[in-house]
Formats: structure tokens, sequence, C-alpha cells
């Protein structure tokens, strides 16, 4: 039985995964909400380009985002060293930037599973709230994002699972530090490098499984509780 | 007072409609779909802005291109009730009524929730989500959410044309209760003439874009010219009457012209109540008939001749208010009518029907 208990390094890699996780999902949420409404509601010169830049991450080589993160976030890139030195925040080789490496693979699919969800709500719904007296700002805290929830939950989890699963990006930007960088994948990925470790592998693999999997169900299940509570 | 002057292009559509209505009362915008009447009654609403002209309601501008003043629909206080009702489908009944009276300043609220639940019937419904709503009950519910803001103006968009007949019949009588008790003014878009007739007071007749005629209701139904936009089935004359009692299975009606007996109604006395007398159910003779089944004939005047379809004539009489009757030439020849000459007008009871009365039922406006 021995075999099923963890080891310290690989519960070290699941905890950090679902930290860098969180925070990838959490931070990048109200920019996808943004961005997707944005997409879904105006047009402006230029929306195709965006777009297309947010959808670059789906059809990229991961290995090219996390090169472009370098180059950007480094500590001797422009960005990078513009963050650094003004408001003290380092990307580079930490678990900030395992995040962000796993916000920008995960975004497109948020983006898309919220502007999908925007595109359906009824303008008219929208317009009669105008008419009782709600201003635009109202109108989209009260009527569009109550309405949107299912579209964010799915969003949500899609993008916590896509970030969990991140390997290209994080081990090309932030590479593949033990306790600091190595979430799941990058551990799994270790282990398989490593003579004697089928096994570790083989947990964290079954790890992942689950987690995706339990993430679906999750899903799911709120968006049927939420069309029950429509339905009254 | 409501001064509307829109112009605006959609696409081919061309837009530009110009009317004033009174402070109280119903004003019907009626016409054909693709007429352009929801198209203004958006711009009423601020929900579309015109291109050019203005919109002024009870003296407070709304919209004036020239100044480049687009008060936003928020800030214009139009109670709006849309021909899908567009409730909020995740609030809860009540939640739906009160959304736009919270946001009517207290000051400013003269409508209170109690009293909108009980006119409308909608108690029972309260804690209910619009999903488990009937049509009718969610008209009602989005009429009730409409009044509680205690608008200037309601705007009423074909409210009863998503419902089936007895959906209608089931909001009807809180529309007529509500024209007959508000003191806000209305606007009502319909193309359907049974409930104009039986709610509005003026009417404003849009085709294709632009206004065809506007003023009250009975001035112009009566206008020959009119016929193919008021979409009546044949030509007739609506009459102002009101109920004076109910006499074995007939009904009296008051009205300028005397005494109508029409088959028995189903208002109260008192109720007023506008009927439609089609032309060809007038008939014309010189000298009193004396022994008739008709029992309405009433004494008048010739005042006009226009030419009806197939070579019949209609004849346009003063009888203490106007009234039509189609005839033909051969009868025009053997009574030798000219414009002046008296006549008596002949209408059959039962020609009166009973549809056409309940069609043109206003119950309560002023009893």
């Amino acid at each position: 039985m021995a075999g099923w208990a963890l080891s310290p390094v690989e519960v070290e890699a699941l905890k950090l995964s679902l930290w860098v996780s969180f925070w990838a999902v959490a931070g990048s949420l109200p920019l996808g909400v943004l961005v997707a409404w944005l997409l879904a509601r105006l047009d402006f010169p230029g929306k195709s380009l965006l777009d297309g830049l947010i959808h670059l991450p789906l059809v990229l080589p991961p290995v090219v985002i996390g090169y472009l993160l370098l180059v950007g976030f480094g500590r001797r890139g422009v960005l990078g060293f513009w963050l650094h030195d003004l408001a003290g925040i380092t990307l580079a080789f930490n678990w900030k930037g395992a995040a962000v490496a796993a916000a920008v693979m995960a975004f497109p699919l948020m983006v898309r599973a919220v502007r999908l969800s925007i595109e359906g709500v009824d303008r008219g719904v929208e317009a009669a709230a105008r008419t009782l007296g709600a201003g635009p700002v109202r109108v989209f805290f009260t009527i569009t994002l109550p309405l949107v929830t299912p579209g964010i939950l799915t969003g949500l989890i899609l993008a916590f699972a896509r970030s969990l699963g991140e390997f290209g990006a994080t081990i090309t930007f932030v590479s593949n530090i033990k306790g600091e960088t190595q979430t799941l994948p990058l551990a799994l990925y270790t282990l398989t490098q490593m003579p004697g470790g089928d096994v570790g592998a083989m947990r964290l693999c079954l790890i992942s499984v689950a987690i995706a999997m339990a993430a679906l169900l999750a899903s799911e299940g709120l968006a049927r509780r939420f069309d029950a509570y429509i339905r009254g | 007072m409501l001064d509307v002057h829109v112009i605006r292009q959609q696409g081919t559509f061309r837009v530009d409609v110009v009317f004033r209505s009174p402070d109280v009362g119903v004003t019907a915008l009626f016409g054909r779909s693709g007429a352009g009447k929801t198209s203004v009654v958006n711009m009423v609403a601020g929900l579309v802005r015109p291109d050019r002209g203005h919109i002024v309601v009870n003296s407070r501008t709304l919209f004036d291109a020239a100044k480049g003043l687009h008060v936003p629909p928020e800030k214009r206080r139009m109670g709006y009730i849309f021909q899908e009702g567009r409730l909020f489908p995740h609030l809860s009944v009540k939640a739906n009524l009160s959304y736009g009276m919270h946001l009517t300043p207290p000051a400013e609220r003269h409508v209170a929730l109690d009293e909108v639940v009980d006119l409308l019937g909608i108690g029972h419904l309260l804690h209910r989500r619009p999903a488990k709503l009937s049509g009718g009950e969610k008209q009602r519910v989005a009429i009730g959410r409409a009044l509680l803001t205690s608008p200037a103006l309601l705007l009423m968009d074909e409210p009863l044309a998503s419902l089936d007949r007895s959906r209608k019949a089931e909001v009807m009588p809180f529309l007529s209760r509500l024209c007959g008790e508000l003191s806000t003014p209305i606007l009502y878009v319909s193309h359907s003439l049974e409930e104009v007739l039986n709610l509005a007071d003026t009417m404003v007749l849009l085709d294709d874009g632009r206004v065809a005629a506007s003023g009250p209701i009975e001035d112009l139904m009566n206008r020959p010219d009119l016929q193919r936009l008021t979409g009546a089935d044949d030509l007739g004359t609506v009459i102002a009457t009101t109920v004076d009692a109910h006499v074995g299975g007939l009904s009296r009606l008051h009205f300028k012209g005397g005494i109508l007996w029409v088959p028995e109604v189903d208002a109260p006395r008192g109720s007023r109540l506008r009927v439609r007398i089609g032309a060809r159910s007038v008939a014309i003779a010189l000298r009193e008939p004396l022994y008739t089944s008709i029992q309405n004939i009433f004494p008048g005047r010739v005042t006009a001749f226009t030419e009806g379809p197939g070579k019949l004539l209609d004849v346009h009489m003063d009888i203490g208010c106007p009234l039509l009757a189609r005839i033909t030439p051969r009868a025009m020849q053997a009574l030798a009518l000219t414009p002046g000459k008296p006549v008596y007008a002949l209408v059959k009871s039962v020609a009166v029907s009973r549809g056409h009365l309940n069609a043109a039922l206003q119950p309560g406006l002023d009893s």
C-alpha cells in the first residue's frame, strides 16, 4: 500500500499547482469578463486584432508563449524590468511567473466561455432595465452579470483545468524549480526522467485525472443548479 | 402633452413622424406591422436615437437634435411595457416589480406596490420566478413593473400581441381599468383595431414611416379615404355612446343622434361604449317608414358622396353625428339624393353585431 502515499515532493507539487492555478484564474477573471464583454457587445477598430491576439495561446506552441513571456517579463525584459523597478514585483523563476504563464494560456478558454454567454443574453431585457431607471453600469451588475453566471462558471473551471495542466510555457518562462515553480505536470515530467520514478509518475497522473474530472463534474452540476434556479 | 417630431433613417426605411397628444388618456399609434410604430416608441423611450427632431413630454425636453440633447433612457421616466414582457428571468416577481421602484427617488413615487399588486391581481405570484408564469401573468407583472416607477408616460408596445385569445381576455380588463383610472397618459402601439377602439381616445395613424392622419378616433375611423389604413374589413362609422338601459334582450345606447337599440351588451349602465355600424347595414329612406321591423330610424341630411368600390356609392349623412351608408347607383337615382337633402337613416339592431359591440367596449372611463 506504500505505493499510494504521496512523497513530500509530490505533495508540494500538488499544493503548488492548486495555488498557482487559483491565482492564475482569480487574477485573470475580471479582465476576462471585461474583454469578453468588449468582444460581445462593442464594435471598435482593431477588434479582430484583439480577438486574434487573445486566441494566440490556443494555436501557438506553449514554448513560444513561454519564450515571449521570458523576453517580456524576464529580469532583463522590458516589462519585467519596469515591473521590478516600479512595483517591486519579480515574475521570473518564481510561482507568480508560473501563475502568469498559466493565466495567459488559459485566458482564451475563459474569454470564449464568457463571451458566448454574454452573446446569449437578451439585449431587450437589458433595455427594459434601462427604461426602469438603471444606468449602463447598474444594468451590467444587476442584469447581465447574474445572467451570465453559468458562462463565468464554465470559463472559470475550464481555465482552472487548463492552468493545472500548463507545462510548456511554464517550464520555458520560470523553469523547473522544486518548491517554487515545479507544478504537477513538471513534477510528473521530472519523475519520468528519473530511474524508478514510474510509480510516482503514475500517482501524479491519477491525481491529475481525478482533479480534471472533479472540475468538469462540478461545472456540470453548478450549471444544472443555475438552470433549476432560473426555472423557479 | 406629448410633442414628438422624429426623423431617422434605418437602412432603406425612413421614419419621419410628427404628432402631439393630450396630457391624459390613451393615444394609439396605429398602423400595419412595419409602419414604424415600434421605432417611434423606442425613440420616445430613448432606446433609439433619432437623427433629427425633438421629443417633449410634459414640457420636459427629452431629445433635441438642434441642441444635441439626448436624455438617456434611465433618466426619462418612461414606463415601457414590451410586447414580450421582458421580465428579468433571474429575479422573483416581487424583485421584478420593485426593480424600477427602488430606482425612483422616494419623493417622486406616487404608486404603491400593494395597490399595483391588487389592481393586477398578482398577489399570489410574488415569490415565483418568471419562467413559472403564464403569458398573461407575465404581461400583468410587466405592466406592474412599469407602473411602479411612477412614470411620466406609459409606453405600451403591442402588450397583447404575444398572447392568445383567452390570455388577451385576461389582460384586457386590467388594461381598460388602467386606461380609465390612471392620470398618466399612455402611448399605445397596436395593429389591432379591436384594441384601439377599446382603449384609445386619440389615434395617430402611421403608414410607411409617416403620419397619415391623427385626431379623435371617431373622426379618423369615419374617413373613407383612410379605410385602407384603419384596416376595417368594410367601411363603417364609429359612434361614441353611453349605455342607458338594458331592456328585454336589447340595450339602449345614447349618442349624439339620439337612441340606438342594439342586442344586449355586457356593460354596466353609464359606461361608455364605442359601436361600429357597417355602411352596408345602413339603409336610406326619404320618408319616415311606419310599418317596419327596423328599430333605429334617425332623421338627418345628406352631406356628401364618395365613390366606393365597384361603382357603389358611399353616402355621408349627418344625423347629429356622421353616419355612412353604402348604396347602389340605382338606389341613388331612385332617391335622387343630393347634398343637403333630408333623409332617414335606417339601422337594423342586429346589424350592429354583438361581436362589434364587444370589440368596441370601453368600460368605466368615467363611471
